[in-house]
């Protein structure tokens, strides 16, 4: 371990730490999404760092299977919220039937 | 291994690392989901792509090289998309500080829901009152 | 879903097809002939139950134009990732950005999601909305100083579809980029 190992882990852990900080702060879910999307990126960005580090393999087909599930969950998470909105054609024209967003649901119960 | 590949290694891979940081600064600094957007797209991308490389010189074989390359490829192709999904699903939903738009040619109405839904930031004007009273 | 020719189906999906090989093989990471085999097979699999609408209509590939595009499209993957580094690190915090529309001229679906992907990897600009039938864009920029460097922005992105379509459109789109001069067409 030198020194540009620990400034290489020091970096993507402070990355991840912030991205934390806006996942727990977030005011509304979306802000929620970005954050768990950009962490989600950070750890295979830090997988791979260790992965050269170390210079071992073993890690490099998870990189592939996190680098597709953020994708895929913040895509599902987008299309939750937009609910119906995504169906409609052109994007004009108003949706009257938005499903409520769940922490609302929530209060109401 | 020579020395040289080291040097290019290491530095793809610092420089990858600081655009990491630089993404969760980004994060948190920004005012808006839509600026946080940017913050988690960009240098997010040329990071993730920076340290794929760094990590392929590093890695002997090329079948690890070409995983890597697929890894890049995935970024680089699905991360306009989910970044246009909730961009477009915060615009409707009023997560925009308008207050530090310039300009707005997209034009509010018709693309954003009459309809508080009650996780708005706080200066996003509600057309009709109240959070918790949906008409449906 | 309408009912073709078995033939041009076909022609439809080979570029589906390849790709899908190709990443097959990529996740495999060696060259084999088994591996070339199955992953044939999963594609033909894939692609017949999991059908998906044709996009890949009357592109083609010209290779000067595309190796002018790649090197633009590098060279702005570098700038924004590090434009958007040096925002979230200097001391002023953002303080103005926009959203504009921009009206574009490409008319097939695949070259306007290529141009859509592109923009959202170039500086400054990200794609809040794309409306189909009037080949509208509409794009978050981050930071923009005045309504000068919105006009600014507004040409690059449009240059950035020029590049494209020279690269992958067909001669009528091509044909309409020139009927259309770039600065003439700000909406």
């Amino acid at each position: 371990m030198n020194l540009v190992d620990h400034a290489l882990y020091a970096l993507i852990a402070g990355g991840a730490l912030l991205a934390l900080v806006r996942l727990a702060r977030g005011p509304s879910l979306l802000d929620r999404v970005v954050a768990t999307d950009t962490l989600l990126v950070i750890i295979s960005a830090g997988l791979a760092v260790h992965a050269a580090l170390t210079q071992d393999p073993t890690v490099v087909p998870v990189l592939v299977v996190v680098a597709l599930l953020a994708f895929v969950g913040s895509v599902s998470v987008a299309r939750y919220i937009g609910g119906m909105l995504l169906r409609s054609g052109t994007g004009d024209g108003r949706d009257p039937g938005l499903p409520v967003a769940a922490e609302e649901r929530e209060n109401r119960s | 291994m020579t020395a040289w590949d080291d040097v290019v290694a290491y530095s793809c891979l610092l420089a990858g690392a600081a655009l990491c940081l630089t993404a969760g600064l980004g994060l948190v600094r920004f005012p808006d989901v839509l600026s946080r957007m940017h913050a988690g797209t960009k240098p997010q991308v040329l990071g993730v792509l920076l340290v794929m490389v760094g990590a392929a010189i590093r890695l002997d074989g090329w079948a690890n090289a070409w995983m890597l390359l697929l890894v890049a490829a995935f970024q680089l192709l699905t991360a306009p998309v989910s970044a246009q999904m909730i961009s477009r699903v915060a615009y409707r939903r009023r997560h925009v500080r308008r207050d530090l738009l310039l300009v707005d040619e997209f034009g509010g109405a018709g693309h954003q829901d009459v309809r508080h839904h009650g996780d708005e930031p706080g200066d996003a004007p509600p057309e009709q009152p109240g959070p918790g009273q949906p008409s449906s | 879903m309408t009912v073709e020719p078995a033939a041009t189906r076909l022609r439809h999906q080979v570029p589906l097809i390849v790709w899908l090989v190709l990443v097959w093989m990529l996740l495999w990471g060696t060259w084999s002939w088994a591996n070339l085999l199955s992953g044939l097979l999963v594609a033909l699999a894939v692609l017949t139950l999991l059908p998906l609408p044709h996009v890949v209509g009357g592109a083609r590939v010209r290779p000067v134009p595309l190796l002018a595009f790649l090197g633009h499209f590098v060279v702005d993957l570098f700038v924004s990732g590090a434009q958007v580094a040096w925002q979230t690190v200097r001391p002023r915090p953002v303080t103005r950005s926009a959203i504009v529309r921009v009206q574009l001229r490409a008319d097939s679906d695949l070259l306007l999601t290529m141009v859509a992907e592109a923009l959202s990897l170039v500086p400054g600009s990200l794609v809040l909305d794309l409306d189909r039938e009037e080949k509208l864009i509409t794009l978050h920029l981050l930071q923009v100083r005045d309504l000068a460097a919105v006009a600014e922005e507004k040409a690059s992105v449009l240059r950035t579809e020029d590049r494209l379509v020279r690269a992958f459109g067909s001669p009528a789109d091509v044909a309409r980029l020139s009927a259309a001069p770039a600065a003439e067409r700000l909406p």
